[in-house]
């Protein structure tokens, strides 16, 4: 993109957020319904982009992207009057006649980055808060996804208010002129390493910024006696491992920890079950590209992991297609274990007692799911208080996603700031205080010349010792 | 660990073992709990209560800061503040459950909130005391290992905090490094979880630059330009008393929520500047120089850069009242400038001194267009008795906080957030807001392993998906079937 071409668009959209037009619930609520009217109209073409980009079965594709999208512009358009008005505030009673309100109100000029593994939903989720909360706004989609891409950017602005809202495609250089730019704020979904890059960037304009990274989210199984509990756990984890863009999910369980004896009941009932499952090989999505394929190829042929491949292991370079593989206890040390896997491997980590795979988890960065599979309400309250994540699911994957009234996010180096539901509107909105007063009463001890007496009387005052106040008022009361 | 009272070169190396010290203070778990955190906190209120003569003696040392000020902006707010977390922290601290899904049910949800870890607050020198403690009350009531990095340009109040605040906290979590840049460049380097920050947008460049490498992230307290719209509706004689304790009375000028310009129409400004100088002198008296109500200029370099302002061409002829100056006191009059060029330093620049530019326009709605063409700031006033004018500039003026018909009060409540926005900065804190601040709010979903529906789950069929759909939107016939767990086979 030229950049007199960048300029003149966000001379565009600045204006038209200075006409105040995205500030009224009218253009906000006909712009949620734009989206609503997108991915009713276009579901089809959306199911044969994402199966284009990343072979996603449509089912996949309304389960995780849009179903959730459409479920996030109903409760979004269910609450925006309530997000949209102010709150009131108490005011203690020294400053009568007040009043306080704390009134959201838009930031401005916000940038979007959306992300490759889930190309419609995570360009549209921050989107649908962007515009609740009133902003104008530029989405930049994601090059990986070049099909989705190309129907975001053509073919959703028809939707939308031009003006207003704007796609630009591109790669990493298109990326780096958009960080040029000023913004009021800026959203990022990707790697920890583009993070940073982002953060630095905006440094330079004091631009806030929130990051929705990975990390490597562990899945703790503790032993299932119960059959049936175990079945649905298993099916549970399989779904939230290779369901979710084949692995490629910030999300997805990226590994289990389990005690030494119950893991081959685990590994075995993992195997039936993505026999099961994945027996049509279109009901699983592919490797985005052949850079990451190749990526996870490298993960598996470091010494001595291969040896740790209890089932799958194979790969089609032509079909881009990572078989579900489960590996035991592959080394520490390896990239493997220490690097966010975003893929088809799953490995499975041994311990002698459960309570073990505490201190494993947190002896690590912060991940930004983390998953326990278990009846014992101590362990889960050992896990909630000795553990930090973005989030934590007890006896399920990936559903918390679902929940608007959770916040989704990270902490520690899967990021910062949250969104979803209301926590979308708040994190595009500036919450600016309002106070009220008026010119009746008067306290004149606020005001020089100082001495003892103005002293404690605001002493009483800040102690609200309102008969402390009176007596003094009376006369009665000295220091 | 820090030598107090002798000058140890603080360096890199220091600080990290440092904060290694403070993580393993905080991995064991010693502020997790509520009694360590309230045991911090009630020390802290002794401190305040036992040392308040040795603050208001480093405060007053810094700035010639009158006792009143101190003990209005500085002590008593913080002791408030205090006393507010000890009596709502049980309650903060509590999981808050939410509503969950219709799509996940069974399962309840609840939102907990977590320390960060081992956070660095860098303080600023105006309210060295109070911008120093509120931050780091909510750091430690969120639980939290704290560093606290006084500012060297308050020494007096730096060397007291360093001296008297390891005696009343735990020190094997709470930390004070006195310095300047070298020190603070040291505590950069290093990975913290937070970082919160007051004071200037250059500075605050450097901090965030440095926090992207660890990506931690910032609260940015900054200022700006807070502008005064005088409507000539108003009760002008309350009017000017109270933007002159905002102005003059707050540090003599050097506060971020300081009003630092004014603007009103042509033909009130002569009645407004006559009620300012009457205000002034009933005061501080004829001779400002010798009221004891008046702090003086923090440092040479800061009255230097006021002098400059108010030295500009153009400027120093407008000006109105004051411009007396003495260098060896380090005290500038309180001084009124009429009309200054719009594009000069006093009125692009933050003033953060005792000089207070009047800019008049024709009607008082076109001071809207003045404040929106400039960077926002952290505070916006309007002095009014006209409702409407009120509510559009509530409405309409994007700013940190909004006060209508009075200066500075907004810092006093601790149910409103304080923080900028744009230039002003990020962030809020202030009473729930500061635990906020300090804290991870987690989410946990917690399932059984009851109302399972294989519709999630390959091999995929149209069936599925028309399932799914339904349970998306919150089907309650759909979720009764799934619980039954229909389709019953797959």
């Amino acid at each position: 993109m030229e950049l007199v071409e960048l300029e003149e668009l966000l001379n565009e959209v600045r204006q038209t957020f200075k006409s105040g037009k995205t500030r009224c619930f009218s253009w906000r609520k006909r712009q949620l319904e734009g989206i609503l009217e997108f991915l009713h109209d276009k579901e089809q073409d959306i199911f044969s982009a994402l199966k284009q980009d990343l072979g996603k079965h449509k089912v996949e594709a309304f389960r995780d992207e849009v179903g959730i999208l459409i479920k996030s512009v109903n409760y979004a358009l269910s609450n925006l009057k309530k997000w949209m008005a102010s709150q009131k505030v108490r005011m203690p009673w020294a400053f009568f006649p007040s009043s306080a309100e704390v009134l959201p109100e838009p930031l401005g000029v916000v940038l979007i980055f959306s992300s490759w593994n889930f190309p419609i939903g995570l360009a549209l989720e921050p989107l649908i808060g962007a515009i609740s909360a009133g902003n104008v706004m530029v989405l930049k989609t994601a090059e990986l996804a070049p099909a989705s891409s190309d129907l975001i950017a053509n073919v959703l602005p028809l939707y939308l208010d031009n003006k207003a809202i704007k796609i630009i495609q591109g790669g990493q250089f298109v990326g780096e002129q958009l960080l040029d730019c000023k913004w009021d704020k800026i959203f990022f979904t990707g790697s920890e390493r583009v993070g940073r890059i982002v953060m630095t960037k905006a440094a330079k304009h004091l631009t806030p910024v929130i990051l929705e990274l990975g990390g490597k989210c562990p899945a703790i199984v503790d032993t299932l006696s119960n059959l049936r509990d175990l079945k649905v756990a298993v099916r549970r984890i399989v779904g939230g491992k290779w369901g979710p863009c084949c692995g490629q999910a910030c999300i997805g369980v990226d590994y289990l920890l389990v005690e030494d004896k119950f893991a081959p009941i685990l590994i075995d009932l993992l195997k039936t079950t993505i026999k099961r499952f994945y027996v049509e090989s279109d009901n699983i999505s592919r490797i985005v590209n052949k850079q990451h394929f190749q990526r996870l190829c490298d993960l598996l042929n470091e010494s001595s992991v291969r040896d740790s491949i209890a089932f799958g292991g194979s790969s089609d370079y032509e079909t881009l297609k990572v078989e579900p593989t489960i590996l035991v206890n592959p080394p520490l040390e390896s990239l493997l274990m220490t690097e966010e896997i975003f893929g088809p491997l799953l490995p499975i980590i041994t311990v002698k007692k459960i309570e073990d795979s505490i201190e494993f988890i947190s002896k690590r960065p912060k991940p930004l799911a983390i998953y326990a599979f278990t009846k014992n309400e101590h362990l889960k309250q050992r896990i909630i208080a000795e553990t930090s994540s973005g989030s934590i699911t007890f006896n399920d994957t990936m559903v918390q996603y679902a929940c608007d009234a959770l916040p989704f996010g990270g902490v520690g180096l899967s990021g910062f700031g949250k969104y979803h539901g209301k926590f979308s509107f708040d994190a595009f909105s500036h919450g600016k205080a309002v106070l009220r007063r008026s010119f009746l009463i008067e306290f004149v001890c606020r005001y020089p010349p100082w001495n003892d007496m103005k002293l404690h009387f605001m002493r009483c005052l800040y102690r609200f010792d309102y008969i402390g106040l009176l007596l003094m008022w009376l006369g009665l009361k000295r220091e | 660990m820090e030598e107090l009272g002798q000058k140890v070169s603080f360096d890199s190396k220091r600080a990290k073992e440092m904060v290694n010290e403070l993580r393993g203070s905080f991995e064991e778990g010693k502020t997790m709990g509520y009694e360590w955190r309230v045991e911090q906190l009630k020390a802290i209120l002794r401190m305040i209560n036992e040392r308040e003569a040795d603050f208001m003696a480093a405060l007053h040392s810094n700035l010639s800061k009158p006792y009143f000020e101190s003990f209005l902006h500085e002590i008593s707010l913080v002791r408030a503040s205090c006393s507010l977390f000890l009596k709502q922290l049980k309650h903060w601290m509590k999981p808050v459950k939410v509503p969950a899904a219709i799509t996940t049910y069974p399962s309840t949800a609840h939102i907990v909130s977590e320390p960060l870890g081992v956070v660095l607050v860098i303080l600023t020198w105006n309210y060295s005391f109070m911008l120093s403690l509120e931050p780091v009350i909510g750091a430690i009531a969120a639980g939290n290992a704290v560093v606290l990095k006084p500012s060297e340009v308050a020494p007096a109040t730096s060397a007291i905090f360093a001296k008297i605040f390891p005696e009343y906290v735990d020190n094997s979590c709470i930390r004070v490094v006195e310095g300047a840049i070298h020190e603070t460049t040291a505590l950069l380097e290093q990975r913290w979880d937070k970082i919160f920050y007051t004071g200037n947008s250059r500075v605050a460049k450097i901090i965030m630059t440095a926090a992207a490498k660890n990506l931690t992230p910032v609260i940015l307290e900054l200022g700006g330009k807070s502008p005064v719209v005088v409507d000539p509706d108003c009760d002008l004689k309350i009017v000017a008393k109270r933007i002159v304790v905002g102005k003059w009375g707050c540090n003599n000028g050097q506060a971020c929520v300081s009003p630092d310009y004014i603007i009103t129409t042509k033909s009130f400004a002569p009645q407004l500047v006559d009620a300012l100088k009457s205000t002034l002198e009933g005061f501080y008296g004829k001779d400002p120089q010798q009221s004891k109500d008046l702090s003086r200029i923090v440092n040479s370099e800061h009255f230097g850069r006021l002098t400059r302002l108010l030295d500009e061409d153009r400027v120093y002829d407008n000006v109105v009242h004051g411009g007396q100056r003495d260098e060896k006191q380090l005290f500038i009059a309180p001084t009124i400038v009429l009309d200054a060029p719009l594009d000069s330093l006093i009125m692009t620049e933050e003033i953060f001194g005792p000089l207070l530019p009047i800019t008049t326009v024709n009607k008082v709605e076109d001071s809207f267009s003045v404040i929106k063409s400039r960077p926002k700031p952290l505070s916006a006033y309007l002095f009014t008795k006209n409702k409407k004018l009120e509510e559009k500039f509530a409405m309409t003026i994007s700013a940190g906080g909004i006060l209508i018909n009075d200066t500075t009060l907004q810092v006093t409540n601790p149910d409103l957030p304080f923080g900028g926005v744009g230039e002003s900065g990020f962030g809020s804190y202030h009473g729930k807001f500061s635990f906020d601040a300090f804290s991870h709010k987690k989410g946990v979903l917690s399932r059984g392993f009851g109302g399972e529906t294989p519709a999630r789950y390959p091999p995929y069929t149209p069936w599925k998906q028309a399932l799914l759909r339904d349970l998306i939107n919150g089907s309650i016939i759909t979720l009764i079937l799934a619980l039954l767990g229909w389709p019953w086979r797959e």
